[in-house]
């Protein structure tokens, strides 16, 4: 009953004022309910379809290709920086081989600079043994040669003596005493053959 | 045609008169565009869908800038429990762009310009936002109403008018998209029978105005899209995380 009574007329009413206003200015083709149904029906129809579509089929492959390449990338990234760090290792390794490398080498240098100075002095500690004894030896000839030295000298001197006294005296004397004035004059001790 | 701005928004029949029962469901011209614009969309996204390469091309790209944008509409106003409706909201804000988008082709129609389509839209929204509440929170979903902080004494006018302002979320939902693409449309076609009744002398600022708006009309279209699936997220966030 209600409904007949107010519910009806209310709906006509409105639908009557919509068409006298559609009538006298053109109006809102909005509020003209004629196609309401067909639009609802071919909304519901495109949009259902739509979304099952996309719901279904489309949208979980893009979220996959997505999710996909995320990951890809993610992994590159790992991978990098994997390498990153491998490299870096390896380059620290590779400063410490050098490192060691030079120090090494600076050890082989220190080591046969001091063989070489070893040797040097090793060597020349000979030469001077060597020398010194040459020396030494020399000393001893010089030594020897000195200490002989006057006993010649006696000798010649006897010998001319005597040769000299032959000629001034043309006599024959005595050797032994020649040679024991050349002697006393050796020893300083000719004072007093000369009268001093 | 160009006497009344209003004729762009007349809905006519295509093809013959298709009846079920006492309903007329004939194929019209605001049916070609749902249909258009949603084979597009499927089209666009099955293109850029269907190759995966990690660099992708332009087809690609655009799908997965629009999914990610949607994406992370929803994470941030609806947070992850809205995960399940991604689809829903991806659907319905591509949906809305691209019937707003194809509106701005000159000689077509544009679907969301009737009250009818975008109400539907809304209502459909309004009742699976308030079922799902009712699912997830019982009827602790009905604590929305009351919200915490309140003064007792204010309390029943604060119910009154959390209750009318959550009633009048389809209508204000349904209404923005409605009018903000009817009176766009309108307006250009409005300054578009300037330039034609002003002719050559001094149709040229009605003219530059058109393309002005052209731009702005292309940006609303846009924006109201979004529009309607953030407040479509928010309403949806209200129905998840109840925290009033």
């Amino acid at each position: 009953m209600f409904k007949k009574l107010f519910l009806y007329p209310s709906i006509a009413n409105f639908f009557f004022t919509n068409k006298i206003f559609a009538a006298e200015s053109g109006g809102m083709p909005q509020l003209d309910p004629e196609f309401w149904i067909s639009q609802i029906f071919w909304l519901v129809l495109t949009f259902g379809v739509l979304y099952i579509v996309l719901s279904k089929l489309i949208l979980p492959k893009i979220s996959a290709n997505l999710e996909l390449r995320k990951s890809q990338i993610q992994e590159n990234i790992e991978a990098a920086e994997k390498q990153r760090e491998s490299s870096e290792a390896k380059l620290k390794e590779f400063d410490g081989i050098i490192l060691k490398s030079k120090i090494e080498a600076k050890n082989i240098f220190k080591d046969a600079r001091e063989k070489v100075i070893k040797n040097i002095n090793s060597k020349k500690e000979i030469l001077d043994k060597q020398i010194d004894d040459e020396i030494k030896k020399a000393e001893v000839e010089i030594d020897t040669l000195r200490q002989s030295a006057p006993e010649k000298i006696n000798k010649i001197a006897v010998v001319t003596s005597t040769e000299i006294l032959k000629k001034l005296i043309g006599a024959e004397v005595n050797n032994s005493s020649i040679s024991a004035i050349v002697d006393d004059l050796v020893k300083k001790n000719g004072d007093k053959y000369y009268g001093h | 045609m160009a006497a009344n701005p209003m004729t762009q928004f007349e809905v006519y029949r295509i093809g013959p008169e298709i009846k079920v029962g006492a309903f007329d469901i004939s194929f019209t011209n605001a049916s070609l565009f749902m249909v258009i614009s949603s084979l597009a969309i499927l089209i666009i996204f099955n293109l850029g869908s269907k190759k995966n390469s990690i660099l992708p091309n332009k087809i690609q790209l655009l799908a997965e800038l629009s999914y990610s944008f949607v994406s992370k509409m929803i994470s941030d106003t609806a947070g992850s429990k809205a995960k399940p409706y991604f689809s829903f909201i991806f659907s319905l804000f591509m949906f809305v762009l691209f019937c707003n988008m194809f509106g701005m082709i000159p000689y077509t129609f544009t679907v969301t310009s009737h009250i009818i389509v975008t109400f539907i839209l809304a209502a459909f929204i309004f009742i699976g936002v308030t079922v799902i509440g009712f699912i997830k929170h019982g009827f602790g979903y009905l604590k929305l109403f009351v919200p915490s902080g309140v003064p007792i004494v204010l309390l029943p006018l604060i119910v009154v008018i959390e209750i009318i302002s959550y009633l009048s979320r389809p209508i204000s939902l349904s209404v923005r998209l409605f009018a903000n693409m009817m009176a766009g449309h309108t307006m250009m076609k409005v300054f578009g029978g300037f330039v034609v009744s002003l002719g050559i002398v001094g149709g040229w600022l009605p003219l530059s105005f058109s393309v002005a708006l052209t731009g702005l009309e292309i940006l609303v279209a846009f924006l109201q899209a979004y529009v309607f699936a953030i407040l479509t997220c928010i309403y949806l966030n209200d129905a998840l995380n109840l925290h009033h």
